[in-house]
This record gives C-alpha cells, sequence and structure tokens, in this order.
C-alpha cells in the first residue's frame, strides 16, 4: 500500500479544516485568469481533456460523415458540382479524422488530461516541475488545432492521409503548409509535455517514492514521455523537409532532383511507430491501476508491469519499417523488420497475463470503470494479434493498405486507447469533479459503446481480406454488406458518445452523487485517493512520505 | 432505401450470374472478383498466394487460440473471483515459473510463426528467370504496362465510366472494369517491376499474394505465376489523390498461344504514334 504520511494524511482528513481553505483563497486566480493564465496542473489536465472531448466529437463526426457514405455502394454525398465523385474532399476528411484523432484527442487526453492531473498526484509532488512551460504545452494546441481545421478548408484541403506521404503532398495547396505547422505547433507541444513529466517524475517523487514503488500509470507517462522525445523531433525535421520541398525548392523527397519519397517514409515511420505506443501505454498504465483497484490487489509482477513498457518503448523504435514492406526494400531489411516486430509481442503479452493474474485471487467488483479495463484487455489482445499476423512481410503483401490494417489499428486504438480514456474517466471523474457519474447512464454507455465498436470494426476484417483497400470512397457492390454493418456499429458508436455527453457528463457533473476521498475503498492505493474529491487547488504543500514496505 | 437495398442486392445478383458465365466480348471466366460476405482471402491465384493462404491459415488458427484463451481466462476469472464468491482477495503478486511460463511460450509460438513466415518472405521477394517482364506503372489515375521483353510496347489501362461498362463490359463488377487489361500467359513466370511517373500508387491484385507500392524514382520488382485463365480485378493501394478509388488493376489471364497473338497484335500496332499522356481518366458517374 502507497501509505502516505505527513500532508497527505492531513489533507485526507482535514481537507475542509480552515488551513486549507485560506490556501485555496490565497494562490487562485478567478474567472478566465484562472484557465488562460493557469500553471496548475489540475486545471491544465482539466482543460486538456476539455480539449480532448471537443476535438473529439469532431473527428467522431468526420467518421459518421465516412461511415455514411459507405453505407451504400456508389457515392451518395461526396459528389463534385458534375456529378462525379469529389475523391479528394473524401481524401480530405479522412486525413482530417486520422490527424485529429491522434494528434488532438488521443494525445492531449491521455497525457495531457490523466497526465496532468494524476502524475504529480500519484508521485507525491506538488505540481509539475515546470508549470509555466505545461501553461504554454496545452496553450499551443488551441492554434495548432485551428490550422488543422483550416488545412481542410484552405487551397482544397488535404487529401493525403495522416502519413502525410509525398509525392502527393507536394502536389497539395496551400492547405497542406497549414497541416505542416499544425503538426510543428502539436509536436512543439508535446515534446516541452514530454520534458515536464520526465523531470517531474525524475526529480519531484515524495520522499520514499522510490522509481521502482512508483504507480504503473507514472511509468506509462515515463515511457511516452522519452518516446515523445525521441521520436516527434524527428517528425518535425521530416516535415520541414517537405515544407522546403514545397515551398524552396528543395528535392529531399522528389526523385527528379535526386532525392527519394522513401526517405520521408522511413523519417515518419521512425516517428510513427512509436506514436502508436504513445497513445497506447498512458492507457496501459489507466488499465493497472483499474484492475488492481477492482480486484482489490496489488499489481501482479510489477516490476515486470514496468519493464515490459520500457521494453515495449525500446523495441517500438527499432521496428518502424513493417509499415512500408511494400515499399521495396531490401529482402534482409524486410526479415529484420518482422523479426523486430514480433519481438514486440513478447512484453504486450506479458502485461496482458499480468492483468489477468492480479485479476486471479482477487475480489472482483464490476464496477464500470473496471468493465472498460477488461473491455479493453480483451479487445487489445484481438488488435494485438491481428498485428501478429500484419507483422509477417509475406502475408502483409496480402494486407497491406486493406481493410484488415484499418480493423487492426482501431482495435488497438479506437478499442484499445479510447477505452482506456473511458476507463480513465469513469475512474477518476469522482476525484477530479467531487461528483460520481450516473451509474444507469455509465452502463448503458459502456454497453452500447462496446457493440457499437465492435459491429463497426470487426466486418473490416473481413472487408479487407476480400481486398478493400482503404481511402476508397465507393467499392465493389460485392463489398457492400460489411460495409453496412459497419456503418451501422459507427452510427451505434456515436449514439453513445452523444449519450455520454450528455447523461455521463453533463448529468454526472450537475447532479453527480458527492463522493469522499477514496471513494473505491481498498483497493485504490495510490497517493490521488489520500486527498480530497475534488482535491484542493494545491495538494502536498507538505510533502507525504511513501513508507518503505510500501506495496505499488 | 430500401429502393436502395434493393438496387444493391440485384448489382450483386447480377455479378454472380456474370461470374463464370463468359460474356461475348470475353472469352476469359471472371475469377478475381470479391464476393458477397466473403469471410477470408480469395482462392490463391498464384504458387505464391497459396503458401500467403497457407501461413495466414496457420496464423489464423494461433491468433483465434489466443483470443478465445484470453477471453476464456478473462470470464473465469470474472465469475470464480466476484466479490460475492469470494470476499476476501489472495496477495499473491509473484508468480516465477508463471512469469516465466507467459515469456518464453509467446517467445516459442513466435518462433513457429517466424520459420514458414521467413520461407514465404524469401520464397515471394523475386525471380532469377523470368520469360515474361511487365514494367506497371502507375499514373494519376490510370497504370500503364509495358512489355520490354516483347518488343517494348505499351498499354494503358483505364476504369470504364458506368455507362461504358454497361455497354461493353456488363459482366465485369461495377468499380473494377477497366477498357484494356493487362494480358499474361497463364502458367509463366512474370517478373513484376513497378514504377510511378506523379505520385505513389499500389499495384495489387487480391489472391495473388502480390502488392507494390509504385514509387516515382524508383523500381520495385515482385513476381506473379496465374495458374488459371480468367480476368482477375484488384484496386489501387495507396492513397493517390482524386481519382484514387478509381484506377482498378485488371489482369487477363490466357493461354501461352494466345498471349503470343495478343503481342503480335500489339507489336503490329506499336509503329502507331504512342498513346497519348493525358491525366486523368475521367471519372465515373455512379448515380
Amino acid at each position: 500500500m502507497a501509505t502516505a504520511h505527513g500532508a497527505a494524511h492531513d489533507h485526507g482528513s482535514h481537507a475542509h479544516g480552515p488551513q486549507a481553505h485560506g490556501h485555496d483563497e490565497h494562490h487562485t486566480p478567478t474567472g478566465w485568469r484562472r484557465y488562460v493564465y493557469s500553471t496548475n496542473h489540475k486545471d491544465i489536465g482539466t482543460m486538456y481533456l476539455v480539449f480532448a472531448i471537443i476535438a473529439a466529437l469532431i473527428g467522431a463526426t468526420f467518421s459518421v460523415i465516412m461511415r455514411l457514405e459507405l453505407l451504400q455502394p456508389g457515392v451518395q454525398y461526396f459528389n463534385a458540382a458534375d456529378g462525379t465523385p469529389n475523391g479528394h474532399l473524401w481524401n480530405t476528411v479522412v486525413t482530417a479524422h486520422g490527424l485529429i484523432m491522434v494528434f488532438f484527442v488521443v494525445m492531449p487526453a491521455l497525457i495531457g488530461g490523466f497526465g496532468n492531473w494524476f502524475v504529480p498526484l500519484m508521485i507525491g509532488a506538488p505540481d509539475m516541475a515546470f508549470p509555466r512551460m505545461n501553461n504554454i504545452s496545452f496553450w499551443l494546441l488551441p492554434p495548432a488545432f485551428l490550422l488543422l481545421l483550416a488545412s481542410a478548408l484552405i487551397g482544397g484541403g488535404v487529401g493525403t492521409g495522416w502519413t502525410i506521404y509525398p509525392p502527393l503532398t507536394i502536389q497539395q495547396g496551400a492547405g497542406m503548409d497549414l497541416a505542416i505547422f499544425s503538426l510543428h505547433i502539436a509536436g512543439a507541444s508535446s515534446i516541452l509535455g514530454a520534458i515536464n513529466f520526465i523531470t517531474t517524475i525524475f526529480n519531484m517523487r515524495a520522499p520514499g517514492m522510490t522509481l521502482h514503488r512508483m504507480p504503473l500509470f507514472a511509468w506509462s507517462i515515463l515511457v511516452t514521455a522519452f518516446l515523445l522525445l525521441l521520436a516527434l523531433p524527428v517528425l518535425a525535421g521530416a516535415i520541414t523537409m517537405l515544407l522546403t520541398d514545397r515551398n524552396f525548392g528543395t528535392h529531399f523527397f522528389d526523385a527528379a532532383g535526386g532525392g527519394d519519397p522513401t526517405l520521408f517514409l522511413h523519417l515518419f515511420w521512425f516517428f510513427g511507430h512509436p506514436e502508436v505506443y504513445i497513445m497506447i501505454l498512458p492507457a496501459f498504465g489507466i488499465v493497472s491501476h483499474i484492475i488492481s483497484t477492482f480486484s482489490k490487489k496489488p499489481i501482479f509482477g510489477y516490476l515486470g508491469m514496468a519493464y515490459a513498457m520500457v521494453a515495449i518503448g525500446v523495441v517500438g523504435f527499432v521496428v518502424w519499417a513493417h509499415h512500408m514492406y511494400t515499399v521495396g526494400m531490401d529482402v534482409d531489411t524486410r526479415a529484420y523488420f518482422v523479426a523486430a516486430t514480433m519481438v514486440i509481442a513478447v512484453p504486450t503479452g506479458v502485461k496482458i497475463f499480468s492483468w489477468i493474474a492480479t485479476m486471479w485471487g482477487g475480489s472482483i467488483r464490476l464496477e464500470v470503470p473496471m468493465l472498460w479495463a477488461i473491455g479493453f484487455i480483451f479487445l487489445f489482445t484481438v488488435g494485438g494479434v491481428t498485428g501478429v499476423v500484419l507483422a509477417n512481410a509475406g502475408v502483409d503483401y496480402a494486407l497491406h493498405n486493406t481493410y484488415y490494417v484499418i480493423a487492426h489499428f482501431h482495435y488497438v486504438l479506437s478499442l484499445g486507447a479510447v477505452f482506456g480514456m473511458f476507463a480513465g474517466y469513469y475512474y477518476w471523474i469522482g476525484k477530479m469533479s467531487g461528483r460520481q457519474y450516473p451509474e444507469w447512464a455509465a452502463q448503458v454507455h459502456f454497453w452500447t459503446t462496446f457493440v457499437g465498436v465492435n459491429l463497426t470494426f470487426f466486418p473490416m476484417h473481413f472487408s479487407g481480406l476480400a481486398g478493400m483497400p482503404r481511402h476508397y470512397v465507393d467499392y465493389p457492390d460485392a463489398m457492400w454488406h460489411w460495409n453496412y454493418l459497419s456503418s451501422l456499429g459507427a452510427f451505434l458508436s456515436f449514439g453513445s458518445t452523444i449519450f455520454w455527453l450528455v447523461f455521463v457528463v453533463f448529468g454526472g457533473l450537475l447532479a453527480g452523487r458527492k463522493v469522499g476521498a477514496n471513494y473505491w475503498g481498498d483497493g485504490a492505493t495510490t497517493l490521488e485517493w489520500t486527498v480530497p474529491s475534488p482535491p484542493p487547488f494545491h495538494t502536498f504543500e507538505e510533502l507525504p512520505h511513501v513508507s518503505p514496505t510500501a506495496h505499488p | 432505401m430500401i429502393g436502395k437495398c434493393a438496387r444493391g442486392i440485384f448489382g450483386l445478383l447480377a455479378v454472380i450470374a456474370g461470374l463464370g458465365i463468359a460474356g461475348g466480348a470475353q472469352a476469359q471466366p471472371i475469377v478475381g472478383i470479391p464476393h458477397d460476405w466473403q469471410v477470408n482471402f480469395p482462392p490463391s491465384y498464384t504458387p505464391l498466394m497459396e503458401r500467403v493462404a497457407s501461413l495466414n491459415d496457420l496464423l489464423l488458427v494461433i491468433i483465434t487460440l489466443i483470443c478465445i484463451f484470453v477471453l476464456a481466462l478473462l470470464l473465469y476469472a470474472m465469475w470464480r473471483f466476484h466479490a460475492a464468491r469470494n470476499p476476501t482477495p489472495t496477495t499473491t503478486t509473484h508468480n516465477t515459473v508463471l512469469e516465466i511460463a507467459w515469456t518464453v511460450v509467446p517467445i516459442l509460438i513466435l518462433v513457429v510463426i517466424a520459420i514458414p513466415s521467413f520461407r514465404l518472405l524469401y520464397y515471394g521477394d523475386k525471380l532469377a528467370e523470368a520469360p515474361v517482364t511487365i514494367k506497371v506503372v502507375g499514373h494519376q489515375w490510370y497504370w500503364s504496362y509495358e512489355y520490354p521483353d516483347q518488343g517494348n510496347f505499351r498499354i494503358e489501362s483505364r476504369i470504364l465510366s458506368e455507362a461504358d461498362r454497361l455497354k461493353q463490359k456488363p459482366n465485369m463488377p461495377r468499380m473494377l472494369a477497366v477498357d484494356e487489361e493487362m494480358v499474361v500467359p497463364v502458367g509463366t513466370n512474370i517478373r513484376i517491376i513497378g514504377t510511378a511517373a506523379d505520385s505513389m500508387h499500389g499495384w495489387t491484385v487480391p489472391g495473388f499474394g502480390i502488392k507494390k507500392t509504385v514509387i516515382p524514382g524508383r523500381i520495385n520488382e515482385g513476381w506473379i505465376n496465374v495458374t488459371k485463365e480468367g480476368y482477375y480485378f484488384g484496386q489501387c493501394s495507396q492513397i493517390c489523390g482524386n481519382n484514387h478509388s478509381y484506377m482498378p488493376i485488371a489482369v487477363k489471364a490466357v493461354a501461352k498461344p494466345e498471349f503470343d497473338k495478343w503481342v503480335e497484335q500489339k507489336k503490329a500496332s506499336a509503329g502507331l504514334p504512342p498513346a497519348t499522356d493525358l491525366a486523368s481518366a475521367t471519372a465515373p458517374a455512379n448515380r
């Protein structure tokens, strides 16, 4: 048990005492200044979460538009004025959906939102190491997001897919430059955030909180921050070269000038593959805590779990070219990437089995966060094993850029990372707001989303095996049934998300039951459960002390 | 909506009816097309795809078992260790044997997968000798095929607009029918070398076990050996702009003598001025 002594206990038991209040009033700016000038990790975390929800609604709207189009064979909505299909508009919507979901939903929610809120609380730090930098990390995101939205509207939009491969990106209109700037700014935001997390976790752990006693969510954010720090500059370099190719006559990626488009692919995926672990590792951390809490057991194989994440992070940097088996790399190179990619299945397996072993012998309560966490484990397994299939270059030739790949990465992201986000929301919303979610609405939300996303993405395995390529506005009539089911699933999932927003988020925040410091009871042992719900503006003004016998 | 569904079903019926029935203009059966409710790879049309499919079958068994195993463990744990049934949790957090087992067993499974996987990878890589080489060039938004060993003539392959398809090749599926197919002899090793003129494209035919991202300035090599006569269809598999959805790949596999005849025909007409390099085929209206 991460028993906290000292300040944390004081806050826990006398949170509403005069002292705590006095402090709050001293340092709490009010009105818009509280947020715009914020240096408080909790307020910044909240802003990240609100931002991610807004971006998610926009990104999800794009996906519903796409599924509406794909509901029937033929082109229903994406027609140009002359009645011919407007494939470029379609590609623009696809691109916007991908970039929004990756850069403005998953990353801000998991890292900026939950990371900011709970890393300092879990390690017993009063705030992040660089509170002002934290402010700019967040406030760089809205302009980046506006640039990205503008990129879809200006110069005909960016119809390239989120991987922005040249030469197609070099042919795009002015919107492409806005998209590049957007990624630059979002990347700078993430790099600053990563520096902040690394410094915070290395230097601001409470006395007694050694790295090997640190909660797994903090571990997951630490590994994620390193991945961000090492991967994003490569993306920044690549898109800068793209920018100069487009505007200043360089030929890094232009074969006619001695360049090579595949150089961009290598640079992009050197960033892009760690990026997918950036999106999933924080969810691993969240799920670990939830499984442990609702099994009323410490996490099984804690060190193995922590180092499995480190291993996934390290190996994640040397597998990038499995995204590009079909571009004509040497066969020995491909063989290496096959082998390296398959290795990742091992630490991932360790995590899956350790979660199950945590449940084993536990006293399991199937509260809503636990439903999401168990759903995560199973659906992530499904997405993971199709990853093993795709790792085999020989099989990948038949599946590359088909809906099978779409199914694979939506199972690990839309059903993995997003389930992790919802799990975190239900687990911590009482802590963050002081009010619990309404149980009935949470149940409805979980089950409709569970059915909806599976109905959306499972049939994509089949249409992919049948050969349906991605980025298509239309498909041969024989692909109709699977697409029809996928679309129904997407509508159900979207409806479920709106339901969540109205009944769970607004309903819960306005009328939810008030909760105490540790509303989950004995199983919840990390430091955030020792402070009141919601926590005072400043927590751990006196550092908690973690006892040497503490079990993470 | 119902009208649309009905239309969709009619379309599907038409496709199915078109199966195997050789139209007047086409002597070859239509083989390589997707099917309604298809849940797995199409049949293997090349020896390479046979091996791809067999590795995929092995993988499918392994991954299904893993998923069932994980699901069973989760469900059992949820039932057996539910708070109602097991109010007092254990404090077990380590079990060395178990932890070694779930590290080593996955490694062994991966080795079982890796051996056929590497074999397939090297088998599919390239040919030492090929009697026919075809150079595939992706354009925005059509394909061109060059036959350097047969006198280096070039053909262009563009999607048929819906009206033309109904007139000329009504038994070929919508979105897949083209004006001129790439013609290959059956039972022959054919080297495919691919490149692109403007942006990247992806050349593939489901059931051939090959997919080549073709890239300006680079040559990407692979091979096929089609075992059965017929028409086979694929679609561009690398996003390439406005008409990415409308540059299908159509392959017509014919007997060797017929291929030779076709080559002679093409060679004879190769003296004509070369085909224009116009940017795009007109996308079909789809309503």
